[in-house]
């Protein structure tokens, strides 16, 4: 409003105190105090004394709590035991945490509390200024930028203009290239291969067919799940291939199902054979990375016959061949193929008779 | 300080005065110093949410700054020896093993974990909360578009930084988030699966996400936070706070308290307050137990995996999504695309786009300072309830196996009943919100021109009954009041015009305090001048602004 502000001079300005000081600057600024009030006009009445204790009281539990946080943080117990053994260390985090609590609030009611209680009320307007620029500053500042761009001569040199643009795009796909270029993986068959795929030089004796274990590389064995029972079981590649084996590879997770008597799969075309024993499948293995998002759908229902992943709750109907019934998932877990072949030492054990027949786990573009 | 020489110049003799010159000197600092100190804030509770995500952005980078101390980002596996018992022999990577150490083997470690991952929380819900605030008041018109773009920025940017370090500790939860993640990438047509090899520089898991996540979570994200907020607060100075409507507020000028010292005492005040909630939280509730959850084995899942709560809604969207598969020329599109790409992407460009819209619809190219009141916008703010209706939704599908858990529902009623509420509650919440504002602007005009109800009843000699209305201004010959609505509240009850509350404010908590007699007739004498020289004050400004004298205190 009252832009046209004259500030006193400095003799004039001299001769204040410091709060008309403070009003004047204030003016200068734009900066109207419109209403300033003392809370306790009266000095050392028993309010204020009353509001002042009530601030110091703030600070000084800070204070304390400050102490105490040091005091509990050296001298409480705060190791981990077992339990069935003192656990006194349970309450080490929670006094920390009060107290350091207890500090900072104290430090910040004090605060709020001084600004409210003692400092003096205010209601102070300021100017704005937030009207568009002047016409003049517009149009100076337009010549400027005309006068300059003509200066650089880029409106008629378009070979400059053009090389340029040339070597800036350059610039700044270099960095661009050089990063990506670093980064980039070719997908190649990762997403479509497991461990399972056969290797003769590994597994000769099953004729390159690679064993089904369990995670501590037991090999698994019919024998081994009672009918409805199921297991997550691992392709058995002992070495390390790009830094991971059978058991820690993420595409390696497998569900091995017996199913009960009675039960049958209705097999996916072409799939009839990939259970065990391959005329009637007692039985099967799945894929136990979920189609939809890759979580593991590990939660069997033995007595609905659903495997459900719990990420999205994408609903597996193992009896149709591990078909999504519900959820999210559109394509049914892929198949193993399973075989059993039995050691020298007469033991038998699942191997799976090729790799899966399409790519495990979530979809992708070029997924066949 | 009020002596009563004159000063010299360039003479100072405190040590005050001569740091002063000292720096005056180089920087010329009076003039621009003085302007800061004398930057006026408004005070209005609701602009306390954009404080609360900044001190808790604060908070993070402290918290931060001292877990990487003792975190250690690689994958490489080792067995455990620390002093959780129930973990020791077991095989995990370092960034595990250091979480477990940074919680059971560095004393006091835990608590800042979870005062880092509590704060981290914190930093987002304000930051909604701030956006919803700015959007309901029409905060975000011109000229604050920018504002409310960098806004947005920082809340996806914000949701990108959670998410990169809730994955961090590679324990089985946020393993099973990366997983997803990797999904997600692997969705995106033609590029899916660059995408996700470029990231993971592999096949998932590989064995550097967590070392590139620890960089762009510690440094490259948090820098660009950092520039933004900068940016977003240099915004909020150059142009200045809005405020609500109210008497002797203006277009061109903010009403409130200076910086110094007020505002600046209350603000970091509120800091300590922020922080001091944020560490009694860390303290008392658990957050996070990872060692409770294992480390990351692509074999196994917990169920109830539930994400921090701002990856809820797109855990929820993608739960409610359909199984649609596109397969066309022998590509595939799958159906993660689009709840966890396509529709984020959405949502933020609408968001984005809004204020320009409004402004487009509305033909409104001037720039507005002072907010509205939400019922004042009834098509704004309807449009709003639509928008948190439907992230509600998806919000709570996100915890849907939770909720049947918990109320004995089946999970896929819960699917359905999802998918049926997204698509019909949001036009619901337009049309309730819509009436509700309608009402409410219709009781304001019934208040202004009938007066408040007083509850007092009176008997008519003929009979009838009516209760007796205070009117809150000069009323016509009908008694009909002649205030007009000037977008501020309204007074509803007697006691919010001075009807049975206590003339002078009493102090003291437990009793009144007491002053000595001579004492307390001082202060009623000082009480009585300043109480008639407001009612004058009262008076001029009311004959000049002709609105409405309301919300005063």
């Amino acid at each position: 409003m009252s832009n046209e502000f004259e500030v006193p001079s400095e003799e004039e300005l001299r001769e204040m105190t410091p709060e008309q000081l403070m009003i004047v600057g204030a003016e200068a600024d734009g900066v109207h105090i419109m209403h300033r009030r003392d809370r306790f006009p009266l000095r050392g009445t028993k309010a204020e004394k009353r509001a002042e204790r009530g601030v110091a009281a703030a600070f000084t539990l800070a204070a304390l709590a400050g102490v105490g946080f040091i005091v509990a943080f050296c001298a409480m117990p705060w190791h981990w035991h077992l339990p069935g053994t003192p656990q006194n260390f349970r309450f080490f985090n929670i006094a920390l945490g009060v107290l350091l609590a207890l500090m900072l609030l104290g430090m910040g009611v004090g605060l709020v509390l001084w600004a409210k209680w003692l400092m003096p009320e205010e209601e102070v307007i300021q100017d704005r200024h937030d009207d568009p620029s002047s016409e003049e500053d517009k149009i100076m500042t337009e010549g400027t930028l005309i006068t300059g761009l003509a200066d650089t001569g880029l409106p008629r040199r378009s070979l400059i203009l053009r090389s340029l643009g040339l070597a800036g795009g350059a610039i700044a796909t270099v960095p661009l290239v050089a990063l990506v270029g670093g980064m980039i993986k070719k997908p190649g068959n990762d997403l479509v291969e497991t461990l399972f795929k056969p290797n003769k030089k590994l597994f000769p004796e099953s004729g390159g067919r690679v064993p089904i274990v369990y995670d501590d590389w037991r090999r698994v064995s019919p024998d081994d799940l009672e009918p409805g029972g199921i297991a997550t079981v691992f392709p058995g590649v002992h070495a390390e291939i790009d830094g991971v084996n059978g058991v820690t590879s993420a595409s390696s997770p497998t569900l091995l199902i017996r199913l009960r008597p009675g039960q049958t799969v209705e097999a996916r075309k072409g799939q009839a054979s990939f259970g065990w024993p391959a005329h009637k499948p007692e039985y099967v293995a799945f894929s136990k990375i979920c189609t939809h998002a890759g979580c593991p759908a590990s939660l069997y229902e033995q007595q609905t016959t659903r495997l459900l992943c719990p990420c999205h709750q994408s609903q597996f109907e193992v009896l149709k061949d591990a078909k999504p019934v519900f959820g999210p998932a559109t394509r049914s877990l892929p198949k193993l193929p399973l075989d059993v072949v039995t050691a020298a030492d007469g033991a038998q054990y699942f191997v799976a008779r090729s790799d899966y027949v399409e790519p495990i786990g979530p979809g992708f573009w070029n997924r066949k | 300080m009020t002596s009563g020489t004159p000063r010299r110049s360039d003479q100072p003799r405190t040590p005050q005065g001569k740091v002063g010159k000292f720096f005056d000197e180089r920087l010329t600092l009076a003039g621009p110093m003085r302007k800061q100190l004398n930057k006026v804030f408004p005070d209005h509770w609701s602009f306390m949410m954009g404080e609360i995500a900044l001190y808790s952005f604060i908070i993070l980078l402290l918290t931060g700054t001292y877990l990487t101390f003792f975190f250690d980002p690689s994958m490489a596996e080792v067995v455990y020896h620390g002093r959780y018992v129930p973990m020791r022999g077991i095989t995990m990577s370092k960034a595990y093993a250091s979480t477990l150490d940074i919680s059971f083997d560095v004393r006091g470690g835990l608590i800042v974990r979870q005062i880092h991952h509590w704060a981290a929380l914190m930093f987002l819900a304000a930051m909604l909360i701030h956006m919803f605030r700015v959007f309901f008041t029409g905060a975000f018109r011109k000229p604050r578009e920018l504002n409310w773009l960098i806004g947005l920025g920082l809340i996806a940017l914000g949701i990108i930084e959670g998410f990169a370090g809730y994955s961090l500790p590679d324990d089985l939860l946020s393993g099973t988030g990366l997983r997803i993640a990797d999904a997600i990438m692997l969705s995106i047509p033609i590029i899916g699966t660059w995408v996700a090899f470029l990231i993971f520089g592999g096949p998932f898991p590989g064995d550097v996400i967590i070392g590139r996540f620890y960089i762009a979570h510690v440094l490259l994200i948090p820098a660009i936070l950092a520039a933004l907020i900068g940016a977003h607060l240099a915004l909020v100075v150059r142009q200045k706070h809005t405020q609500f409507p109210q008497a002797g507020h203006t277009e061109h000028q903010v009403s409130g308290e200076r910086v110094y010292p007020l505002y600046a005492a209350k603000a970091g005040g509120f800091f300590f307050i922020v922080f001091g909630v944020l560490a009694a939280l860390g303290g008392l509730a658990q957050i996070n137990p990872v060692w409770l959850y294992g480390p990351y084995n692509p074999a196994q899942v917990s169920s109830g995996s539930q994400p921090d709560w701002y990856m809820m809604f797109l855990d929820g969207s993608t739960r409610l999504m359909p199984s649609w598969e596109i397969r066309l020329w022998g590509y595939d599109l799958p159906p993660l695309f689009w709840p966890t790409v396509v529709l984020p992407g959405i949502m933020f460009t609408l968001a984005g786009i809004y204020p320009f819209l409004e402004a487009k619809m509305t033909r409104d190219t001037k720039p507005h300072n002072l907010l509205q009141r939400p019922r004042d916008v009834p098509v704004r703010t309807s449009l709003g309830a639509m928008a948190i209706t439907f992230y509600m939704v998806l919000f709570l599908s996100g915890g849907n196996d939770l909720i049947a858990h918990a109320f004995d529902i089946s999970l896929n009623a819960m699917t359905w009943g999802g998918r049926i509420a997204l698509i019909t509650l949001p036009p619901l919440a337009y049309l309730l919100t819509y009436r509700v504002c309608l009402g409410l602007q219709r009781h304001d005009r019934e208040v202004l021109e009938h007066g408040l109800e007083t509850g007092i009843i009176k008997l008519l000699p003929h009979g009838e009954f009516i209760e007796v209305h205070q009117p809150l201004g000069p009323t016509d010959e009908h008694g009909h009041g002649q205030l007009s609505y000037a977008g501020t509240p309204v007074p509803k009850r007697m006691s919010q015009l001075g009807a049975a509350s206590p003339l002078k404010h009493i102090r003291g908590f437990f009793y009144p305090v007491k002053e000595k007699p001579e004492i307390q007739a001082q202060l009623d004498e000082l009480e009585a001048a300043e109480v008639q020289e407001r009612d004058t004050q009262h008076v001029l400004e009311g004959s000049a602004a002709g609105s409405t004298h309301t919300g005063e205190d």
